[in-house]
């Protein structure tokens, strides 16, 4: 694939800016917990043992902070296609609000904050910024999500 | 875990406890199971070759789940992660160690929370820092 010398306009960039994603939501399983905090290696017990977490301030299961990172079905469809295949993650800002508990229901609405073009190592790249919030079921937001995402 | 933390007991440049993972290509796969990334540069060779990488990568989500038992550990059981945030600034492969480490860059109080600031990072073999972050955390007081 040959790459444009640039490739994003200033019209593109606004139309861009502020496209949402449907929402999408999760049933936050017990499982699911358990079987996340063995990916990431956390044995902590209030992942996974009820006892534990029951004398835990939370009184439950409780998800890792990383944990809403499995909702990934969540990214808006930008309103043009790019010329690029290729995905790097950037980094993440995460905010807590609300613990994310064994049985809520998560909702996620991911929307793009901004887009720009940068030329770097990798040739010419979109530096997509995506703030994804969480809710849960009684309408509180749990938590949102900064990412970066690197297209090139 | 080392039991509870409290406020009172930390100051700025005090030391997270280091936590050191070993993360693995079956680590990796686990990951992808787990967190639903099957992002075909975490698990396939030729594929991540092929995207110009030097060979499988960890994924950026697994390192921010990395620093994020750091700071829970780190916390205890009533201490709250307010924020976490980082940026992945170097790749890091499986099979060597990386250890993930934070000092205390904060100490202060707001709308009645006792909260502490960090500064994170994930250092590879080399010791370098290829994941620098912060975290924002609440701790809870000897004062009840």
């Amino acid at each position: 694939m040959s790459t444009p010398a640039s490739f994003l306009t200033e019209e593109m960039r606004q139309q861009a800016v502020g496209t949402a994603s449907e929402p999408v939501s999760m049933d936050v399983e017990k499982g699911a917990i358990q079987r996340f905090a063995e990916a990431i290696g956390d044995p902590n017990p209030i992942y996974s043992d009820e006892v534990a977490a029951r004398k835990s301030p939370y009184g439950c299961i409780v998800a890792p902070p990383t944990f809403l990172r499995s909702m990934r079905a969540v990214r808006p469809e930008l309103p043009f296609d790019i010329p690029f295949d290729r995905l790097l993650d950037g980094g993440s800002d995460w905010e807590y609000f609300q613990p994310v508990r064994a049985g809520d229901k998560i909702t996620a609405v991911a929307t793009v904050t901004s887009i720009q073009e940068r030329t770097g190592r990798l040739g010419l790249m979109l530096i997509i910024t995506t703030e994804i919030t969480y809710t849960n079921q009684f309408d509180e937001v749990a938590a949102t999500q900064t990412n970066t995402s690197i297209r090139y | 875990m080392a039991g509870q933390v409290f406020w009172e007991d930390v100051s700025e440049g005090s030391e997270i406890p280091a936590l050191v993972k070993n993360p693995t290509t079956r680590q990796l796969v686990q990951y992808a199971g787990a967190s639903g990334d099957f992002y075909e540069i975490h698990y396939d060779r030729d594929f991540a070759e092929g995207t110009g990488l030097p060979g499988v990568i960890i994924h950026g989500a697994l390192k921010n789940a990395f620093l994020g038992q750091l700071v829970t550990d780190w916390a205890g059981p009533s201490g709250m992660v307010k924020r976490l945030t980082c940026q992945y600034r170097g790749m890091d492969v499986p099979g060597e160690p990386i250890t993930a480490r934070g000092t205390v860059s904060r100490v202060y109080q707001e709308n009645g929370e006792n909260l502490v600031e960090c500064q994170i990072w994930l250092e590879n073999a080399q010791g370098e820092n290829t994941t620098p972050g912060s975290a924002t955390v609440a701790l809870p007081s000897r004062k009840g």
